[in-house]
């Protein structure tokens, strides 16, 4: 694990090192990026002209469900988004290369052309939480149901993305498939779980754990009540959702990589 | 008929990726399910909100997934090859061509639109008339203005990109410029929220800039909000933004063929 960690860092330094060499293109890419992840959020700002809550949800909390999908997505795709890659990979048969190297080729995969410029996305997240956060009645419990949640949000979209990914070990040109799943589930989770029918909610729960990283947990931050009428210790429960998907993600993975036939064969 | 071969041949071309449609269309779909609530919260909370009834609001979302492809919004289409072809110098085959530059991208991306439309653009609204009900074209001229609005949505898109893409020409990188292309066609366009639920000002100027052909004059077409003269103008306006585009390009390219020097000549 400490080794795959420290090659994994070693790749994207190179990547940062040569995006770096192009100042003005780093530049131009990360503020692009800034905006078009940020656009979403004045949709829901525009949207307030209209009305003064969504849901049951002022701007603020509001804000503060928009910060931590973004945060919990934006982690995660700066890690590992670049495991949609896999089938653009396969195609210029590099990853036979990768598999013959001393370093996991999971790790190799996502530091491959590493974009630092995703940072981007959590920056901005980052910026709409602590303008949400501000009219959060705080308590050292909320706190660290906060910390928790960031951290499992990001473990729970590491898992989308390396899970749905493997798709492409069949079919090397459905890359967006998982697209669905990563990006549609952050925008879903922009939106108080309660506006969906409740098979989506339930759906979220018990069978693609979604729910868990921001919708849970910060209802317990909010001191909101789910009005989907499912128990109250699931606000709690966002590190066994991670962990699940942690199992069922290398699950995933696994059966992914064996069953990969290089291309021709 | 030349330009015809090329758009047919390019239409093939888009419809060798079988996979990635079906995926596209899936991803399509789902971000369709999960606006569709989103929008009918927002008109529960604030109804009539633009002027929009629920059932239009859900469908402007649905007509809205179709037309992402279609006007190529995430940049993408043939002036994704012509700015490639700029940066590795083969633009200089093309200008030796019989052909004028201009039109035979234009009609090579209109092959393409007509694959994404037929594709991604219909098969996620069925699921939109399954699921939602959404509405058909409001009267026969609604029809036939959205089908002309669609084909000059494409053309002001294409000759945006194509201004975009003849950077390449005066830049070494123009990947942020196109970046930054991309964000304007998503936030102005009515991609995120219909361009008239933008109050004030703001709403008057988005509604006037060319983006707004690319949503939310088709769409309005469509739910027959336009009649009679009114129905000729918001074509007209569509097709003025088209036609003045359409003569930047020609001149730009101008512009850019006298600079170009071939090795040899």
């Amino acid at each position: 694990m400490g080794d795959a960690l420290a090659a994994y860092v070693a790749i994207a330094r190179l990547w940062v090192r040569s995006s770096l060499e192009y100042p003005a293109s780093f530049w131009a890419m990360t503020v692009g990026s800034l905006l078009s992840t940020g656009i979403d959020f004045v949709g829901i700002w525009v949207m307030f002209s209209h009305l003064t809550t969504y849901g049951g949800f002022d701007l603020r909390q509001m804000g503060f469900l928009y910060g931590t999908s973004q945060l919990a997505i934006g982690l995660a795709d700066l890690v590992v988004g670049n495991v949609e890659r896999i089938g653009m990979q396969i195609r210029l048969g590099r990853l036979d290369a990768m598999m013959s190297k001393p370093v996991p080729l999971l790790v190799q995969i996502c530091a491959d052309q590493f974009a630092l410029r995703r940072i981007a996305r959590i920056v901005q997240g980052g910026g709409v939480l602590i303008w949400a956060g501000w009219a959060v009645d705080w308590t050292p419990a909320r706190a660290g149901v906060l910390v928790s949640m960031l951290a499992c949000g990001g473990v729970i979209f590491f898992g989308l993305f390396v899970s749905f990914s493997c798709v492409q070990f069949w079919t090397a040109d459905a890359s967006e498939f998982s697209n669905a799943f990563t990006y549609g589930g952050a925008s879903l989770l922009e939106y108080p779980l309660s506006v969906f029918p409740k098979q989506v909610a339930l759906g979220l729960t018990f069978i693609l754990p979604i729910a868990f990283a921001n919708w849970y947990p910060s209802l317990f931050i909010l001191g909101k009540h789910d009005t989907t009428g499912l128990p109250h210790w699931l606000e709690l429960a966002s590190p066994v959702a991670a962990l699940v998907m942690i199992l069922v993600t290398s699950t995933a993975w696994r059966f992914g990589v064996r069953h990969y036939t290089s291309t021709g064969s | 008929m030349l330009y015809a071969a090329v758009a047919v041949r390019s239409f093939r071309r888009y419809s060798t990726y079988t996979a990635a449609t079906l995926a596209g269309i899936f991803t399509n779909s789902v971000f369709g399910l999960i606006y569709s609530y989103a929008y009918i919260e927002l008109w529960r909370a604030a109804p009539h909100a633009g002027g929009y009834t629920t059932t239009d609001a859900v469908t402007y979302v649905w007509l809205g997934q179709s037309m992402i492809m279609t006007v190529a919004m995430w940049s993408g289409g043939t002036t994704d090859d012509l700015n490639e072809r700029i940066r590795t110098g083969d633009v200089s085959i093309d200008l030796y061509r019989p052909v004028p530059v201009l039109w035979w991208y234009y009609a090579g991306d209109l092959g393409r639109a007509t694959y994404h439309f037929l594709t991604r653009g219909l098969a996620p609204s069925l699921i939109g008339l399954v699921l939602f009900h959404i509405r058909g074209p409001a009267t026969p001229a609604a029809a036939v203005g959205f089908a002309a609005s669609v084909f000059l949505a494409v053309t002001v898109s294409f000759a945006i990109r194509f201004l975009v893409a003849t950077t390449a020409f005066w830049v070494l990188d123009s990947s942020g410029i196109r970046l930054m292309s991309a964000i304007l066609s998503m936030a102005l366009s009515g991609m995120v929220l219909p361009l008239n639920l933008v109050p004030g000002v703001a709403g008057t100027i988005v509604n006037a800039l060319p983006w707004a052909s690319y949503v939310q004059v088709p769409i309005d077409v469509y739910l027959g909000r336009h009649h009679g003269t009114d129905l000729l103008a918001a074509l007209g306006f569509q097709a003025l933004w088209a036609v003045v585009l359409l003569g930047l390009c020609g001149w730009v390219l101008e512009r850019a063929t006298a600079k170009v020097v071939v090795q040899g000549g």
